[in-house]
This record gives C-alpha cells, sequence and structure tokens, in this order.
C-alpha cells in the first residue's frame, strides 16, 4: 500500500542545461528538495513555493510550477478538502498551518472606498503642506481642567502615560521563539527609527534588545513566558494576550526542537522542553481576574499603559467594553485573518471574526457608553497596504498592528510553513544556518521603506481627503462608503454605501 | 417646504456642505447698532450666496425678556405646533408666545410658521446645580428637534435670537424686519449650498443656547466631529457641518469650562511642529494637552466662522486658512468678514484693517461693565 497518497502540491523543474552545478539550491532549500547525484535532483513533494532557490539561483535554472494534476472536479470536494482527508487518515493528528486565514471569506477592506474633496472643498498637497501622523496610545482625560497662569494658562491634569507614535502603526506581537532572534533585532531597529513600537509576542525578550527600550510593547501571555520584574520594565507599555486571531480560544505550542540556548534563556525554560502556552490564563477565568492582573501589572509597572490583546469573537464588543472597564489603556484587536506561527488549521481558517467589523462595533460600543476616549484601539489581522491603514482608522481604529506584511518585507513569501522550523528565508526558524540568513540591518532597512511608503501613501490620502492630521479621519466613517457589500453589513459597520 | 427635505435628508442621514459669505459687528461698549447695518454689509457681498440660504443673529435684541430663554421655533404645521406647544408648556414657564413679525417679500417663498417664546424650564424639573437649567434646555432643544415631526427649534439663547430662512441675505433681513431690532452685536450670513436645495433650517446662523455661528466652508472632519459629540448626547439634527461648531463651543466652554482663546485652539489646532518647537514650556504642555485629549474635536478642512454669544464674538479660521477672514476694529466697533467690501460699506474709514492668521482667533469682548 502506498504510504503517502497526497499528492505534490508543486513541482520544481531544474533547466540542465542553464544549470552549472553550483549547488546554491541545495544550500539554501530549508526544506531539503534539492539533493546532487551527477546532476541537481529535486525532490518536488517537499517543495513548499518559498522561492529561497529560485531568488538565488544565478542562472535562473529553477521553476516552481503548480503541480497541474488533474483531479475530477467536485465544486463541494475541492482539492484542499480531499488532501485533507487523505492527510488525517494517513496520520491522527491536527493538521498545522502557519500565517493568516488562507480561505476567501468576504473581505470588508475590499469593499470600502475612500472619500476625495472636488470643488466645494480644497484637497492638500501633503508635499507642500504639514500633514501629521503623530499618534498617541492609551487613556486621555474626559476634558482638560486648566487654571490661569501668568497671563496664559496652566494645564491641571495633563494626559498621562501615553505612548507617542509618529505614525499610527505599530508592528505586531510575534514572539521570539516562533520567529528569530533576528527578526526581532530587525523589529527593534526599524520601529526605533520610524518612532513606533515593536511588540515582543509571548517569548519574552533578548538581553541584547533591551537597549531599545523606548520602542518595545513587552507581552505577557499565558505562558508567562521570559516574565520577571526587568522584562515588564523593559518596554513602553505590558500587553497582556488573551487571545490571537489566527487561534482563538485556543493556547500555543512551540517544540522542544525550537528551544534552544539563547530561546531557553529568553523564555526562562530548559533547553529542548515543549513551550506550551495555556488556552486561558490560569489566573484569568473572568472579566475581574483580568481587572487583577491589569493592576498588578500597573503596580509592577509605575503605571505604564496597559493593552490588552483579544482575537476578534463574535461578542467582541461587549468584550472589549469590559476590558476598557477593567482598566486596560490599549485594546489590541487580532482578526480572523491574523497570523501565526503555528496553528491547527481548523481553528485558523473558522474561527473569529473580520477585524473591520471588531472594530466599527467596538469604537461604536464604546463610544455609546461615552467611555472611547478611555482605550486606545489597534486594528490588526489582515492589514495589507496603507488604503487598509486608513480604512481601519476611518472605522474607528487608533492604529494599526501589522505582523505579516513586516515579514513579507523581509522576504517571506506566504508558504504558511512557520511551524516545521525550516524558514528559508531565516524567518521564522531558530536553525541557526537559517536565522544567520537574515540580516538585521538589512531588514530593518526594508521594514523602514516599506513604512515610510505606506506613510507618504497615507498622507496623500489625507490630503485629498482634505485633512491635515490623522486624527480627522479617526473614526470618519463618513468618508467611506461601501461598494458591493451587504446591506447588513453595512449598517453594522455603520458607512453608507456608494452613491449615498 | 422644508419639512419634505427635511425627511428626505433625515432618511439618509446626509449633511450638506455649503460655501458662503459672513459678516459679523459688535460695539465693546454695548451700544444699540440697528439691523439695517448688518443687512448693508450683507447685501454686498450677495455674490458669495445663491439665494438658498441667509440669515442673521442679534445680541441685546430681547431687552424687556432678558432672563428669559427665547425659543425661536419654525412649524411645518399647526399639528407640530400643538404637539411642541405641549411640550414647552410641559417643561417650560413661558411668559410670552407669538407669531414672529414678518414684512412679505418676493424674495421669500413659503415660509413656513415662525414663533417664538420666552421662559424659563419650570423649577420642579431641574436637577441641582448651577449649570442645570442650561442643560435641561439643550436637552429640550435637542428633544424637539428629534421629535416632534416638521418642528425645529432655531434659536434657544437668552436676550438674542436667530432670523433664517431660505432666499438671499438682505431679502431674509428685510423679511424679518430687522431694522425694528437694535443689538450689540449682529453677525450674518449668505449662503451657498452644494449639492442640494437649501431649507429654512439649514439657513445659518446654527445656534444652541447663547452660542451662533455663521460659517463659510466644509467641515472635512465632520464624521468624527458629529460622533464625539454624541457622546456628550449632542444629537446633530440640522444636517449640516456648521451644527457640530455650535456644539463644540458650547461643550468646550459651557460645559468643559475652557476659556474661549483656548476652546479655539482645540477646533484650529496648532500644528505639532508648533507645539514641539516651545519644547518644555508651561504653553507646549497646555497645547499638547489639548491636541491629545481634544483630537476628536480638530475641526478639519477650509472654514472661516463667525461666532456670536452675549459677551462677544469671535472670528476664526482653520488651520492653514482655506477661507477668506478679514478683521478691522473702528472706535469701539469690531469687524469681521468674509470680505474689505463688506466692512467698508459700513464702516469707510476703519482705524485698522487685517487679515486674521491661520488658526488665530479674533476675539472680541464686552467691556466688563458693558
Amino acid at each position: 500500500m502506498p504510504g503517502n497518497m497526497v499528492t505534490s502540491e508543486f513541482l520544481v523543474d531544474v533547466d540542465h542545461q542553464r544549470c552549472r552545478r553550483c549547488k546554491r539550491c541545495i544550500l539554501n532549500c530549508g526544506f531539503g528538495v534539492f539533493d546532487f547525484q551527477s546532476m541537481t535532483t529535486a525532490d518536488s513533494s517537499k517543495c513548499v513555493a518559498c522561492h529561497r532557490c529560485v531568488v538565488f539561483c544565478p542562472e535562473e535554472a529553477i521553476t516552481i510550477r503548480r503541480n497541474p494534476l488533474a483531479f475530477r472536479e467536485h465544486s463541494s470536494w475541492d482539492v484542499d478538502k480531499r488532501k485533507a482527508v487523505w492527510k488525517q487518515a494517513q496520520s491522527p493528528g491536527m493538521i498545522l498551518t502557519g500565517m493568516g486565514n488562507d480561505l476567501p471569506w468576504l473581505n470588508v477592506f475590499d469593499h470600502l472606498l475612500i472619500d476625495a474633496c472636488q470643488v466645494t472643498n480644497p484637497s492638500i498637497d501633503p508635499l507642500r503642506e504639514p500633514m501629521e501622523l503623530r499618534t498617541f496610545l492609551g487613556r486621555k482625560p474626559d476634558r482638560v481642567e486648566v487654571v490661569p497662569s501668568d497671563g496664559g494658562y496652566r494645564v491641571q491634569n495633563p494626559p498621562e502615560n501615553n505612548i507617542e507614535l509618529d505614525i499610527p502603526l505599530i508592528f505586531s506581537g510575534m514572539s521570539y521563539g516562533s520567529v528569530s532572534l533576528n527578526v526581532h533585532k530587525a523589529l527593534a531597529i526599524a520601529a526605533e527609527k520610524l518612532g513606533t513600537v515593536m511588540n515582543t509576542g509571548e517569548g519574552g525578550l533578548h538581553q541584547e534588545l533591551y537597549p531599545y527600550r523606548d520602542h518595545i510593547i513587552v507581552q505577557c501571555a499565558s505562558g508567562r513566558f521570559g516574565v520577571h520584574s526587568d522584562y515588564l520594565n523593559a518596554g513602553v507599555a505590558v500587553e497582556i494576550k488573551i487571545g490571537q486571531g489566527a487561534k482563538p480560544g485556543i493556547g500555543g505550542h512551540l517544540p522542544g526542537e525550537k528551544i534552544g540556548r539563547e530561546v531557553s534563556g529568553t523564555r526562562m525554560i530548559p533547553v529542548g522542553t515543549d513551550a506550551l502556552s495555556p488556552a486561558p490564563h490560569h489566573d484569568i477565568y473572568s472579566i475581574e481576574d483580568l481587572r487583577q492582573l491589569i493592576y498588578a501589572l500597573k503596580e509592577a509597572t509605575g503605571y505604564k499603559p496597559i493593552s490588552v490583546k483579544i482575537a476578534t469573537v463574535h461578542n467582541v464588543a461587549a468584550i472589549a467594553s469590559g476590558i476598557a472597564r477593567a482598566g486596560a489603556d490599549i485594546i489590541y484587536l487580532d482578526g480572523f485573518r491574523g497570523g501565526t506561527g503555528a496553528s491547527p488549521a481548523v481553528i485558523r481558517d473558522h474561527v473569529g471574526i473580520p477585524v473591520e467589523i471588531a472594530v466599527a462595533v467596538v469604537d461604536a460600543q464604546l463610544r455609546s457608553e461615552g467611555i472611547r476616549n478611555w482605550v486606545s484601539i489597534i486594528a490588526a489581522g489582515g492589514v495589507r497596504s496603507s488604503a487598509d491603514v486608513a480604512k481601519a482608522i476611518a472605522l474607528g481604529a487608533d492604529a494599526v498592528g501589522v505582523g505579516t506584511a513586516a515579514l513579507i518585507a523581509m522576504g517571506c513569501r506566504l508558504c504558511q510553513k512557520c511551524y516545521t522550523g525550516n524558514c528559508s528565508w531565516g524567518i521564522a526558524t531558530q536553525k541557526p544556518e537559517l536565522v544567520g540568513r537574515l540580516d538585521p540591518d538589512w531588514a530593518a532597512e526594508r521594514l523602514v521603506n516599506l513604512v515610510n511608503s505606506w506613510s507618504l501613501e497615507l498622507k496623500e490620502v489625507l490630503g485629498a481627503l482634505g485633512v491635515n492630521a490623522i486624527e480627522s479621519l479617526r473614526g470618519n466613517r463618513e468618508r467611506l462608503r461601501s461598494l458591493g457589500l451587504d446591506a447588513a453589513t453595512t449598517e453594522i459597520i455603520d458607512v453608507k454605501p456608494a452613491g449615498r | 417646504m422644508f419639512g419634505d427635505q427635511y425627511s428626505k435628508w433625515v432618511v439618509d442621514r446626509c449633511h450638506v456642505p455649503a460655501a458662503c459669505g459672513l459678516s459679523g459687528v459688535m460695539s465693546r461698549d454695548g451700544r444699540p447698532v440697528s439691523g439695517e447695518t448688518i443687512i448693508e454689509s450683507m447685501r454686498v457681498i450677495h455674490d458669495r450666496g445663491n439665494g438658498l440660504g441667509g440669515g442673521f443673529a442679534g445680541y441685546g435684541i430681547y431687552p424687556a425678556f432678558k432672563d428669559l430663554y427665547a425659543m425661536h421655533i419654525m412649524f411645518e404645521d399647526e399639528a407640530g405646533k400643538a404637539a411642541c406647544e405641549e411640550l414647552l408648556t410641559e417643561n417650560m414657564e413661558l411668559q410670552a408666545g407669538e407669531e414672529i413679525p414678518v414684512q412679505p417679500n418676493p424674495g421669500i417663498t413659503d415660509p413656513p410658521l415662525l414663533w417664538r417664546y420666552f421662559g424659563v424650564p419650570r423649577g420642579e424639573k431641574l436637577a441641582a446645580g448651577d449649570g442645570a437649567a442650561d442643560d435641561f434646555m439643550v436637552r429640550l432643544v435637542m428633544r424637539i428637534n428629534t421629535t416632534v415631526p416638521g418642528t425645529f427649534v432655531f434659536s434657544s439663547g437668552k436676550n438674542m435670537g436667530v432670523f433664517k430662512a431660505v432666499g438671499f441675505a438682505e431679502d431674509v433681513g428685510e423679511f424679518y424686519r430687522l431694522p425694528d431690532y437694535e443689538a450689540y452685536t449682529w453677525i450674518g450670513h449668505g449662503r451657498f449650498p452644494t449639492n442640494t436645495p437649501g431649507w429654512w433650517g439649514g439657513a445659518h446662523p446654527f445656534n444652541i443656547l447663547d452660542w451662533c455661528v455663521v460659517h463659510n466652508g466644509e467641515i472635512s472632519s465632520y464624521g468624527i466631529n458629529k460622533r464625539y459629540l454624541e457622546m456628550f448626547g449632542y444629537e446633530c439634527t440640522l444636517l449640516t457641518d456648521t451644527e457640530v461648531m455650535a456644539y463644540l463651543f458650547d461643550l468646550l466652554i459651557r460645559r468643559h469650562g475652557l476659556p474661549l482663546e483656548l476652546a479655539c485652539k482645540v477646533i484650529a489646532a496648532p500644528f505639532w511642529k508648533e507645539i514641539d518647537s516651545d519644547e518644555d514650556t508651561e504653553e507646549a504642555g497646555l497645547y499638547r494637552a489639548l491636541r491629545i485629549t481634544y483630537a476628536s474635536a480638530l475641526v478639519n478642512g477650509p472654514f472661516a466662522v463667525i461666532v456670536g454669544h452675549s459677551r462677544g464674538m469671535i472670528g476664526l479660521n482653520d488651520r492653514i486658512k482655506l477661507r477668506p477672514l478679514v478683521a478691522a476694529v473702528k472706535d469701539d466697533l469690531l469687524y469681521v468678514s468674509s470680505e474689505e467690501s463688506a466692512i467698508r460699506q459700513i464702516c469707510p474709514r476703519p482705524d485698522r484693517v487685517w487679515a486674521p492668521d491661520a488658526g488665530e482667533p479674533v476675539i472680541g469682548e464686552l467691556r466688563g461693565d458693558a
């Protein structure tokens, strides 16, 4: 009987006329596709289409094709579903995957259009006029109280403990362990250059990154990996991670193979042991427990802002309201398209709701309770471009979080095999020979380029809208219209259809 | 009739941008100025309006009732009037009520019923506290405007009144017989609404209690300004972006206790680069606090406004001055207008004429004893 009934997804062809047998492909492939006998050979069944070999082949001798193998069409049993059954019949484990939801669910961002000025109000040229993107994360007072002072006025209650960002964008939490140390370094360097922050994810913070403390949010998740008093104070804020968009309601599992010396030291667990994050925090079984942890962390950090990250699930508005009232300063909403280093495919692909809808209903809920200024909202999980940034902010986000886009900037091809630890690009791996491939300075420069490019585009959008500060777009749904979006969703996110 | 258009726009939940001409005059000594003056000023800038809305506000016009809220209300029909009067008598002790006197004018067609009532809230309706009566009146105005069909309170302050209609400003002024009134502050407006016919309720000035706003421009941040105000109980019912300006002044000054000049710095906020250049000064800390706290109250987009209130008048431009605004002084009189010509028409030789900088308010205040 055949051992493996799952046919290859891709076919790797080597053009032996062009190949000059330099063996770079063999060295570069993290998945062991290539071998060399008298000529270069490829085992297509191992290929994940990460393109590392293609990019590094000096002769352009390698081609990767989708396997054209014909299957009898069946509109209900598409090929991926059949393959899943074969895999599960072969071995009883859950099907794992990486990165964000790849199913063709409705994308609300792609059904929203942005307004612009014509005649009745002038658009503003961002190359000639100031255009402000500065953003503050944290609780804002209800009002400003002033007293007369020296012929002017003095503020009595300045907003405290706000994180000041030059752009309404932060780097999302990706743990050291799931990604390499060089990824963390690149994110920290870029965050500093961009005037924003990176989030450690749940794996602690490597000692080498402590100098970037003004540009780091440290995370405290259910596994409490790497959490100690210095760590909690090693950033501008602490984030309690309740959930993640790619895997709402479930924990995490970093296999022992990835726990080498450095990860072990940072996470404070023995080398080679699996790092298991429980599904819930075992000290948070209710909203009042969350409040206790929020205030414990505030006490431990001299009242730095506390962010609470949740996956966007069905009842997200009420949950967010509870989080605001529990004392959080920032609510990080991670939509169902958010990325992951490893998640059961069933969860990644079928649990949660889009962040576009979540941001809209959370913003509306907090406004209806008159407490919108208590918290900042970060929208993450599915932000792919500056257009998405503008739309998320217009729907009500204070800022967005980007993870996947940052990894793509560093070379990620979205092959979705992060959980294997074989990342040929040196991103989602701990193998020293792979990690070394990613130069943090090179990667940081690419991140800076990407975000600066988005910032220019965002300023262009603001100028077209006739406003010169990001706060005039924030929550300004009047400047969005839906196109081809169903009436119920349009109403729920409170935008008008195009033409109205 | 304004009712049909109002219904349509309510259904669509649209607001209507507009462009316009403005003029204002105030006596810092509190001397009475005839309504004729402001009509003459507005007549010069006729072409800045298109006949789809004009209006005026005068302060000091009801000295006999100066401690009573003066409610100017337009009704689509008798049914609305009856329903509104029931609500008024339930909530207020009314001392007078009459039709607003008008002089038919060929430029003003199809007027609604126009009435005014003078009174104070019933004592038993009020909560304790200094601002209770004002807060109650704001809620009452909002309630009438949102629940009584075809009915609009277009003026609700004390010893002041708004007069507005569909038509050119000078025709509106003559229709309402403004030369019969004297005020220490007058502001006027001629409207050029875009994309839609004007309607009576949508003409300027917009008023809430003591605050009146006339506006030339388009508030590009309207969506968030409106949602911010809704958090504090303001409902934007008049379907034009100018309304938020009146409510923001009311919120910032009356309810949050900010001085007038700081409220202006919230609405036309200084740029971060200016604030940063004053690093660590008390002033920088103040403006930083205002911008962080009141980000959603920044009014963005082109505007020139004249704001009237019982103690004075303010002229204000947006933060990059995308609409014209000129100011002048002559003796105790302060003038602010879209065009210098509108000032010179009523004050041929001012002591000083200047164009205020972007975001820099021109603040006229009554002398302490006036």
